[in-house]
């Protein structure tokens, strides 16, 4: 009963003329700056806080928030069409999604990654409703060897990324890894592995690697041939680009399995969508009748990321207005947002601004509602960016990789490291080493280095730390058994073949 | 063919993985907060060569299979090649020419050198593409990319 009487406050907020635009505003932008690569959701939040000073601080926190959550939407299209991640929640996206569009399914693969997100942005908004409190209280008991434990699960998902070989995919996520860790030690301020070059203090970002490996090396890989291969078929007619009744019927489970692992993760301050993504992935092909054919080109792959990065905007959200922990650069803008206003996030947000907290929540119903009808008539004019021939659309994939890269830290030495993970990627593409491996292991090495090494000097350097604990003990053994599984499987098969050699 | 790229593969890697641990070896195992930087490197490095180890072992193993008729050749790989250098040039013109005349050129360099296409197309396909992006990305978005002489 309370729960309804929050809502009809949160709408009776939420649905005024004034309110209404600003969300529409809010969803409108991120929607843009989610398709462009070069200005990811945080740099906007960022950019348009002084304007908000002057606003009412509801229709503000409405319309920063819909910044955040529709970037999310808009994040797959160059994924899908270009191969080119526009943020790094999205490199999943491009398995399955650009495979879909060589095929000439870029229309379905847009439409399906539009409403995966509308579904899981919906359930994510509801479980940000609903379980609020008790969620971000269970998010709390996370420490370093949960966090650990998480990460390593995460790893796990080598298995369903690896393809033909396990060894080269080991291989790739041990890159990955070792990518991760160069730069400056976080505990010690030593620099490791930057071969004597500044820029390599900070790092390399995750941004630039996805870019190279996947646009980049997509786009020499072209070139081979004289006038490219032929990518980009694109169907007629308006039915033809948009999902059919079958593709949301084998989609029911990744709608499902991405809202739920994608609000979950979303919880947890500092896991991010791109490991929701990872993990929903990764979860969705383990699940499958079809693993086999992932990779190539299966909607189910589309929509089970899309639908992660998507519910964890509600997720993130938890931690956020309730203990007043940010999970992420654009959340972390929020909280700045939400501080200079003069309003403390945290237990006691709910009781003494109701009508903020209600209204925001009930505003991304509402958002989540106008992105898809936003995005759905977009999809037959997206799809058709597949029309333009091949020797503009290679300089213009190029270009915008480009400009990418060089708007996270307007750094041209970024730039030149994006040629060499180009080259990287198609290097591994002519000796058939999987790129996502390498992906997954950047995005989770300096996470779960860090969630190792503080278990660690937790427990003065026992390892029994990451194993005496209900939590992390549950994560390991799931881990163990997501390694162990192909094994068991090949074991399986080679009796089965000797069975059949018998009789 | 495939073994051998996998023999190569694996002892490249190998190499690699011997060198990280190495590096790892100059910094410190343990520190007086727990484990120190050298700590994961050494592990990475260790994990990476044991994993070469077993690619070269296999492909020694591995029945030869017979050469793939669609197995790339070398021109398709210098053609690759070429275009990569094309973009490797454009970046090192980025600082001197800016963004909009060094995309230009890499889309002039890549349609005439590798696609053949007449000057004029590429000429029209260079001056689109620098004046879209520059409309979309300079002046909607006003993000800063690298500016040349002349201001853009």
């Amino acid at each position: 009963m309370e729960s309804i009487g929050n809502l009809l406050l949160g709408f009776s907020v939420a649905l005024t003329p004034g309110n209404l635009f600003w969300c529409f505003v809010g969803v409108f932008l991120g929607t843009v700056v989610g398709i462009l690569p070069g200005l990811g959701p945080a740099a906007t939040i960022a950019m348009l806080l002084p304007l908000t000073f002057k606003m009412d601080h509801t229709a503000a926190i409405i319309m920063l928030a819909g910044i955040y959550y529709g970037s999310k939407y808009g994040g797959s299209t160059t994924s899908i069409l270009l191969n080119v991640p526009g943020e790094s929640a999205s490199v999943v996206t491009c398995l399955d999604g650009y495979q879909m569009a060589r095929q000439g399914r870029a229309g379905p693969a847009l439409g399906i990654a539009a409403i995966a997100s509308f579904v899981a942005g919906t359930v994510g908004v509801i479980g940000l409703m609903l379980i609020a409190p008790p969620v971000a209280r269970f998010a709390l008991r996370f420490g370093p060897p949960e966090y650990f434990a998480l990460m390593a699960l995460g790893l796990t998902m080598v298995v369903f990324l690896a393809g033909k070989s396990m060894i080269k995919g080991l291989l790739a996520l041990f890159v990955g890894l070792w990518l991760a860790g160069v730069g400056t030690d976080l505990f010690t301020a030593e620099s490791r592995f930057t071969f004597g070059q500044m820029e390599l203090l900070d790092g390399i970002d995750f941004v630039i690697v996805s870019i190279g490996i996947f646009a980049v090396a997509e786009v020499m890989v072209n070139m081979e041939s004289r006038g490219g291969t032929e990518l980009f078929k694109v169907p007629k007619g308006i039915r033809n680009l948009m999902p059919t009744l079958k593709d949301l019927k084998d989609c029911r489970f990744a709608f499902l399995n991405g809202s739920v692992i994608g609000f979950l993760i979303g919880v947890l301050p500092g896991a991010g969508s791109t490991i929701a993504s990872f993990l929903s992935y990764g979860a969705e092909k383990a699940f499958s009748r079809h693993p086999e054919k992932f990779g190539t080109g299966v909607i189910e792959g589309v929509a089970a990321p899309e639908g992660a990065n998507n519910s964890e905007t509600g997720g993130a959200l938890v931690p956020l207005l309730t203990l007043g922990i940010p999970g992420s650069n654009a959340t972390a803008i929020l909280l700045a947002a939400l501080i200079l206003w003069g309003i403390k996030p945290g237990p006691l947000l709910i009781q003494d601004n109701p009508g903020m907290f209600w209204g925001l929540v009930t505003s991304m119903y509402v958002g989540n509602v106008m992105l898809l009808v936003l995005n759905l008539p977009l999809v037959p004019l997206f799809a058709q960016i597949l029309r333009v021939p091949y020797f503009v659309l290679y300089p213009g994939i190029l270009g915008i990789s480009i400009v990418g890269v060089y708007s996270i830290s307007n750094s041209l030495f970024d730039v030149w490291l994006l040629g060499l993970f180009g080259l990287l990627g198609y290097a591994m593409r002519k000796l058939d080493f999987p790129a996502a491996p390498l992906v997954l292991g950047m995005v989770l090495g300096d996470g779960l280095e860090r969630a190792l090494r503080q278990s660690l000097m937790m427990s003065e350097g026992h390892l029994s730390v990451l194993v005496t604990r209900p939590l992390s003990t549950t994560m390991i053994c799931l881990a163990l058994a997501i390694l162990i599984m192909p094994l068991v499987n090949k074991v399986r098969f080679f009796r089965l073949k000797a069975m059949e050699q018998d009789v | 063919m495939s073994e051998k790229k996998e023999l190569l593969s694996g002892i490249c890697l190998g190499s690699f993985g011997v060198y990280v641990a190495f590096e790892a070896l100059k910094l410190p195992y343990v520190s007086e907060f727990g484990p120190g930087p050298g700590f994961f490197p050494l592990w990475i490095g260790i994990g990476l060569t044991l994993l070469s180890l077993l690619l070269i072992v296999a492909s020694l193993f591995a029945s030869t299979a017979p050469e793939n008729s669609k197995s790339q050749s070398r021109t398709a790989i210098g053609r690759a090649l070429v275009g990569w250098s094309g973009l490797m040039l454009a970046i090192g013109l980025l600082h001197w020419l800016g963004f909009g005349l060094s995309l230009a050129l890499l889309a002039v360099f890549l349609i005439l050198a590798l696609e053949r296409r007449s000057p004029w197309v590429a000429i029209s396909v260079a001056f689109g593409l620098a004046l879209g992006f520059h409309a979309i990305f300079v002046l909607a978005l006003g993000l800063s990319l690298p500016a040349g002489p002349w201001g853009f």
